[in-house]
């Protein structure tokens, strides 16, 4: 917990590093009000394999473990609702936007030094849900955004084998949007049985 | 007589040995797709493997995830902050008093919540005795899946029931405790149960001389674990391995030292490593862990001191945590369990989420299998260490 202290003032500096050392980087502070003082670093999507990448092989923190990858939810009401509902505050002045975000919890095992937190959010919550993924930089990542894609519909580009985790493959919804509706009813939802029943009642019939 | 259809008879030509005809066969061995599970008694739950194999080989595994899925995060994120404790029980349910504090110990982080010096050294106690008997009934386990049917497991029970004693007469439950609170514990222990503890903690290392004498250099157990489920050092920190998996390979990370949470830099206790990464290892290390934990109860139960059991001034009910967010983490029995909780300054957490050791060592499982028979596939997936409650969520 006191590297933890250690390494708080220096984000804007990781930041700063980040923007130095990777072209057009863009990286920005996101700050975090609460007592834990984990602000995190902001990264552009089509930026952010490269600033990981750096992150993890040439910066002077090696940041080779990758923790904990988490799914958020942001949609329009969450947002326009005003402080203290509004959770971690944009350090830029653009307030933020209806989005689906990956967060990333980083450690260095060689140094012990952590978390670094890093974040991409995507450009809606409906039709543009890609970020890329991380999972080529830490191997970490690769379940862990499995169940994103799952429960929150982010598609990873880049993935090895992005499929559902948790759910059913046939399943259509992200049940951990906040705006998810739970069906009336749980037999309608497609399950892989359909398919055996019919066929089993074909073949009851000697219809095969 | 016509012999019925499907009936061998002396008529009948004998199998043939090689499989031809069969698409993907290669000479002498024919190509199987195996579904081990989901009820599958080596499993440790309700898991899947989708296999391929080669003979006896395995060339390809998947396993398949979310039988036992209730989207526990959902349930915590639509209840209070205190209402999801219990509830973090379920997750590991080997090791209910870690969840406890790897919840409690976010919350204080996103909260700012002091925690008086007594009851960290509780939690201190509560944990090493549930690292105790989680990896004691873990070795009882694996030498199970090796063919040692029965009483290993058994010699492994009987401690444990020792603890969930201590448990029980703490808590009111055996398994399902419900004991850290935001700030502390639940209930203050009595000098009586320190005193029982103490004896408990006292006979500890008699039995595991015991039980190590049974099979720690049982040539059977050597057989089959030494060079077993391999695992090297880089692709483990790669993968995000944690726990004894990881200090298997010979990696030094132990969250009770680096992070130091707690109160556990006061200790003076030692991290047992690994050498080859192989199944042998982890039962090893597991056994020497055991052995650490046996120092640091010593120690904490001999140094508890007076004073609080829970901060006076945490709130119990009307729990609001400041907006804002935090990641706290614990060296659970099965590696790194932490909490990622988001607060918008309301009763309930705005996105809770589990970082469950157990889904993140499965990462590599199919690494570990290939090239190895069907048989070690069950004892690389015991030396792992899963509770399904805490894979599915």
């Amino acid at each position: 917990m006191e590297n933890e202290k250690a390494i708080l003032p220096e984000v804007q500096q990781i930041a700063d590093a980040i923007n130095a050392a990777v072209k057009n980087a863009g990286v920005t502070v996101s700050i975090n009000p609460s007592p834990a003082e984990q602000h995190s670093l902001l990264l552009f999507p089509t930026k952010a394999r490269e600033c990981a990448q750096w992150l993890k092989a040439e910066s002077p923190w090696q940041l080779d473990y990758l923790s904990n990858v988490s799914g958020n939810d942001w949609p329009e009401d969450a947002i326009t609702k005003q402080t203290p509902k509004q959770p971690v505050k944009d350090a830029g002045e653009e307030p933020m936007h209806p989005c689906l975000e990956a967060v990333y919890h980083l450690y260095s095992i060689r140094q012990s030094l952590g978390p670094i937190i890093i974040r991409m959010r995507t450009e809606n919550r409906s039709d543009k849900v890609e970020l890329p993924s991380l999972t080529p930089i830490w191997r970490s990542a690769e379940l862990q955004e499995r169940e994103i894609f799952d429960l929150y519909g982010i598609h990873f580009e880049g993935h090895p084998d992005l499929r559902r985790l948790l759910m059913w493959d046939e399943f259509e919804d992200h049940p951990m949007r906040r705006d998810y509706v739970e069906p009336d009813d749980y037999d309608y939802e497609p399950t892989p049985h359909g398919d055996v029943l019919k066929k089993s009642l074909t073949q009851q019939e000697g219809t095969v | 007589m016509t012999p019925s259809p499907g009936r061998p008879t002396e008529a009948m030509p004998q199998f043939e040995m090689h499989a031809t005809g069969v698409e993907g066969a290669t000479e002498g061995t024919e190509r199987m797709e195996v579904s081990m599970g989901p009820h599958h008694p080596s499993t440790h739950g309700v898991f899947r493997m989708d296999v391929e194999l080669e003979g006896e080989t395995i060339t390809k595994l998947k396993p398949v995830f979310g039988y036992l899925h209730r989207n526990h995060e959902k349930i915590a994120e639509s209840t209070s902050y205190l209402g999801s404790m219990p509830y973090t029980d379920r997750l590991d349910y080997f090791n209910s008093m870690t969840n406890n504090w790897a919840y409690a110990l976010s919350v204080e982080k996103l909260a700012g919540i002091e925690v008086p010096e007594r009851a960290e050294y509780i939690r201190v106690i509560t944990a090493e005795l549930t690292r105790l008997q989680n990896h004691v009934s873990l070795i009882g386990f694996l030498v199970q899946d090796m063919g040692a049917l029965g009483t290993p497991l058994m010699y492994a029970f009987r401690e444990r029931e020792r603890i969930l004693d201590l448990f029980e007469s703490l808590s009111g439950a055996r398994m399902m405790c419900n004991y850290m609170r935001f700030g502390g514990c639940r209930c203050d222990v009595s000098a009586d149960w320190i005193k029982q503890a103490q004896s408990v903690v006292e006979a500890f290392p008699q039995f595991l001389d015991e039980f190590e004498a049974l099979i720690s250099e049982n040539e059977v157990l050597m057989a089959r674990s030494q060079h077993v489920g391999i695992l090297k050092p880089e692709l483990a920190i790669d993968a995000g391995v944690a726990g004894p998996v990881l200090r298997a390979t010979g990696v030094n990370y132990d969250l009770r030292k680096v992070d130091g949470y707690g109160i556990y830099d006061r200790f003076q206790f030692r991290v047992p490593l690994g050498d080859h990464g192989d199944v042998y290892d982890r039962y090893m290390i597991r056994v020497l862990e055991m052995r650490e934990s046996v120092k640091i109860l010593q120690q904490a139960l001999a140094e508890i001191p007076n004073g609080d059991y829970v901060n006076p001034k945490a709130k119990l009910r009307g729990f609001r945590p400041p907006p804002g967010e935090a990641y706290g983490r614990i060296e659970a029995p099965k590696g790194e369990l932490g909490f990622y909780l988001i607060s918008d300054g309301s009763p309930k957490p705005y996105r809770y989420r589990v970082r469950p050791p157990s889904l993140i060592n499965l990462t590599i499982l199919e690494d570990m299998c290939l090239g190895q028979t069907i048989a070690d596939a069950v004892i690389i997936l015991g030396s792992i260490d899963i509770v399904l409650g805490e894979v599915d969520r």
